[in-house]
């Protein structure tokens, strides 16, 4: 065999393993990013949606944050403006974390119709400039 | 100041169109003197730049609140040391720093380059003049000029972003743009290249430099940029496969495949083609990184907020795509290569595999960034592609391309024969296999750190074998005792060993890599008095008392602190000390969300890492976060090792710099294969 046709194989042994990595690794721990809508859309339609890992990105509702410090548990309601979900999170809020905070849940929707949270990303609308003065 | 700013913009646009069209004119029609004029008008354009910049940092240091951006970036108790840095800080700043820092760069390419690439000068004024003109222009017509003025002049500013108020913010910035838009140059030459069609490889030779000045800075800026996540976010790591960190990582990967696959066609006149490529696609990828940050198009903690320059940006990266594009693509025929691959147990044939492997690395990062928008665009869902995707894709590349590493440099020029490679092999495998072995005997069980720490062995190996056949053959030769063999083996031949050097850094880094896989982390709600414990996987068990907090003003913020006792199974090593800032202005009142100091420990083997997550209302109950972090350091001393193996490469002088045919026939640098037994 030529060494140019060696090196063929190899290349695309190579090209072969990132194309296969890269599909398996989106099977295997890639996640739908849904809008509150979209997910109850998803849902109803097809209820394998429930306990899914999946994330949500929406607003949260003001006025609906509690905390309980002891347990380290939080809850709160997200909105994208037409549909609501509860959610439930174990763990530290992260800084950027407000009561109207545009936010990013990660976690699964139960049965009972709550979000069991894993992970929440608070994006700070702006990140990089001041916040308006009221 | 602001409208001395303003007419400095001004007079750098019409400047740099200047330098572009006598450039590009001057060069094809060879005329002297517009070719001249070319390059006299890159001097006036950094002269026009530098006087923009030293106007908008007396705005800032005067606190002139009536241009917007000082009073949307600074407030006058901002501490003197992050002033400077406001320059950058913002979107409008930084397109100027951007320019400035290209013309900058234009100028030293024209008065540093030997005589010999003066055909090419021209033109590389034109590409330098016309990109600063193209960043000039989005000031002045997105707009986004950092001399606007407000219609009234607030008492202070509204203050610069806590998390940027990091002595980080005084270096990351600064050297991820230096290395980006560096970039530029090795760029402007290949359009020269293309343009002329002085396709040989002696401009490459011209270029080699600037990308080792790039590559060198991007390295910097990202390392500093790790360190900065690390010590200022308070998640615990240091890369989170953020998009503005893929961006910056992307033309690093591109980058280091070309240093590479450029000593091939010095060597062998092959790869002309792809090294061409490399070059326009690692300026590309500096453009496209610097579209993500600017145009919102991908959420990421480094954008600044949505704006129109983004089409600016993306018409002007298809155009320039688009003109690359149908460049290199008329010059192909001038591209043919020398010389064929004469073994798949060549040198050749491994920096071709380190290349793929580069360059699907970068493919698949690139796609990750890419694939929230792709799969809305294809499927109507979007899909996210976070850590863990990238890491189960680009952990095992990772992996093969340390491999690789240590292979490369083991392998002859054209071909190996049997009795050279087991020669070469012998001592590196066996390092790499006994390492293996140790730790499974120790218990890892971890199969990628099990790799990786096997891996960075046996590429030490290789390392250690090179420098030791070096220095001995130095030694018989000139009687040189062994320290002064081995200096004399990086002064001599400083881009060998002193890529040598870097070698040792990427292991370094690798192993810290390598170290999160055994990371261990604890939450806790403590009352002053109270202690958590924590093991971690070096065997040791950490417990940390809270000692209590206290909470004062300073400068310009609100600080909640606590303090914690640190004791290693059950001996005190030392107090560790985690505060919250509320930040205000000079009135008191409060900006931006409160932020994290995060309390660190580091050490050889693990960093005791420790957030205080917030306080139970009224109460010195404190919530913590302690994490377990094995191996960071190990980070941060690779990349220094990086670094000053980078800067052995790059410095001048040393052995002249042999090119063209007469160091083709030696095409050895196998040298160092002493004739086989």
């Amino acid at each position: 065999m030529k060494a140019g046709t060696k090196f063929a194989l190899g290349a695309v042994l190579i090209v072969g393993s990132v194309g296969y990595l890269m599909a398996s690794g989106i099977k295997q721990t890639g996640q739908y990013f849904l809008t509150p809508s979209e997910l109850a859309q998803r849902v109803s339609a097809d209820p394998s949606f429930y306990d899914l890992g999946l994330k949500v990105g929406a607003r949260v509702v003001r006025g609906t944050v509690s905390k309980d410090v002891a347990s380290q548990t939080m809850s709160f309601h997200i909105t994208d403006g037409t549909v609501n979900y509860p959610v439930v999170y174990k763990g530290l809020p992260p800084d950027t974390f407000t009561d109207s905070a545009q936010v990013v849940v990660e976690g699964r929707l139960q049965r009972d119709g709550i979000i069991h949270a894993t992970n929440v990303l608070a994006k700070c609308g702006s990140r990089y400039e001041a916040v308006p003065k009221a | 100041m602001p409208l001395l700013g303003t007419l400095a913009l001004w007079l750098a646009f019409l400047v740099g169109l200047w330098g572009a069209i006598t450039g590009f004119v001057g060069g094809a029609q060879n005329r002297a003197d517009l070719q001249q004029s070319a390059r006299h008008a890159t001097f006036a354009l950094l002269a026009a730049l530098a006087t923009a910049v030293i106007s908008l940092e007396i705005a800032i240091f005067r606190h002139d609140f009536s241009v917007a951006y000082v009073a949307g970036r600074t407030s006058r108790n901002l501490p003197t040391f992050y002033l400077w840095s406001a320059l950058y800080s913002g979107q409008e700043g930084s397109l100027l720093f951007w320019a400035a820092v290209l013309s900058l760069f234009a100028v030293l390419a024209q008065v540093l380059t030997s005589r010999r690439y003066r055909a090419f000068l021209p033109y590389v004024a034109g590409v330098t003049s016309l990109v600063a003109t193209f960043f000039v222009g989005v000031m002045l017509f997105a707009p986004a000029n950092p001399f606007t003025r407000l219609p009234f002049t607030p008492l202070d500013g509204s203050g610069m972003n806590p998390q940027l108020q990091n002595p980080g913010m005084v270096f990351h910035p600064p050297m991820l743009y230096l290395g980006y838009i560096s970039i530029t140059i090795p760029f402007a030459f290949a359009i020269a290249a293309l343009l002329t069609k002085k396709l040989d490889t002696e401009w490459m030779v011209a270029v080699r430099k600037w990308t080792i000045v790039s590559w060198l800075f991007l390295s910097i800026g990202l390392l500093i940029g790790m360190w900065w996540a690390y010590v200022e976010l308070g998640w615990g790591g240091y890369w989170a496969w953020d998009p503005v960190e893929n961006a910056a990582l992307l033309p690093w990967l591109v980058m280091t495949a070309f240093l590479h696959s450029v000593m091939i066609q010095e060597k062998r006149g092959m790869l002309k083609k792809w090294n061409l490529a490399l070059i326009l696609g690692a300026w590309v990828l500096s453009i496209f990184g610097t579209f993500l940050t600017r145009s919102g198009v991908i959420a990421s903690v480094h954008s600044f907020t949505e704006s129109p320059v983004g089409y600016y940006f993306l018409g002007f990266l298809l155009f320039a795509v688009a003109a690359c594009t149908v460049l290199y693509v008329t010059r192909l025929p001038l591209l043919e290569a020398e010389a064929t691959l004469e073994s798949i147990l060549s040198r050749e044939a491994s920096f071709l595999f380190n290349n793929l492997l580069l360059i699907g690395l970068a493919f698949s990062v690139l796609w990750g960034t890419m694939f929230p928008i792709i799969s809305e665009a294809v499927k109507g869902v979007k899909i996210t592609y976070g850590p863990p995707t990238f890491n189960f894709v680009n952990i095992p590349l990772g992996l093969v391309l340390l491999l690789v590493t240590g292979i490369g440099p083991l392998i002859a020029w054209r071909r190996a024969s049997p009795s050279n490679l087991k020669r070469q092999f012998a001592v590196p495998v066996t390092v790499g296999v006994f390492a293996l072995l140790i730790l499974l005997v120790a218990g890892m069980r971890d199969v990628g750190a099990l790799l990786a720490f096997s891996f960075g062995a046996f590429v030490s190996g290789t390392v250690t074998q090179e420098f030791a056949r070096g220095a001995r053959a130095r030694h018989r030769q000139y009687g040189e005792p062994t320290w002064l063999a081995v200096f004399q083996l990086l002064s001599r031949n400083r881009r060998r060993y002193g890529g040598y050097i870097v070698h040792i850094g990427i292991v370094l880094l690798f192993m810290g890599f390598a170290g999160m896989a055994f990371k261990t982390e604890t939450e806790a709600t403590l009352r002053p008095g109270e202690t958590a414990e924590l093991r971690g996987r070096d065997g040791h068990v950490y417990s940390f008392t809270h000692l209590g907090i206290s909470q004062y003003n300073t400068l310009n913020r609100y600080v909640t602190a606590a303090l914690l006792e640190v004791k290693r199974d059950g001996k005190a090593i030392g107090r560790l000390r985690t505060e919250k800032r509320q930040h205000v202005d000079a009135l008191g009142n409060k900006t931006f969300e409160p932020s994290t100091e995060v309390g660190i420990m580091s050490g050889l083997r693990v960093d005791l890492y420790v957030v205080l997550a917030g306080l139970v209302s009224g109460t010195e109950e404190a919530v913590f976060r302690f994490t377990i972090n094995p191996l960071v350091w190990w980070v941060w001393f690779g990349g220094f090792v990086l670094v000053i193996g980078g800067l052995i490469v790059l410095w001048p002088g040393g052995a002249p710099l042999a090119s063209g045919p007469r160091a083709r026939s030696q095409a050895g640098y196998a040298v160092k294969l002493e004739p086989a037994q």
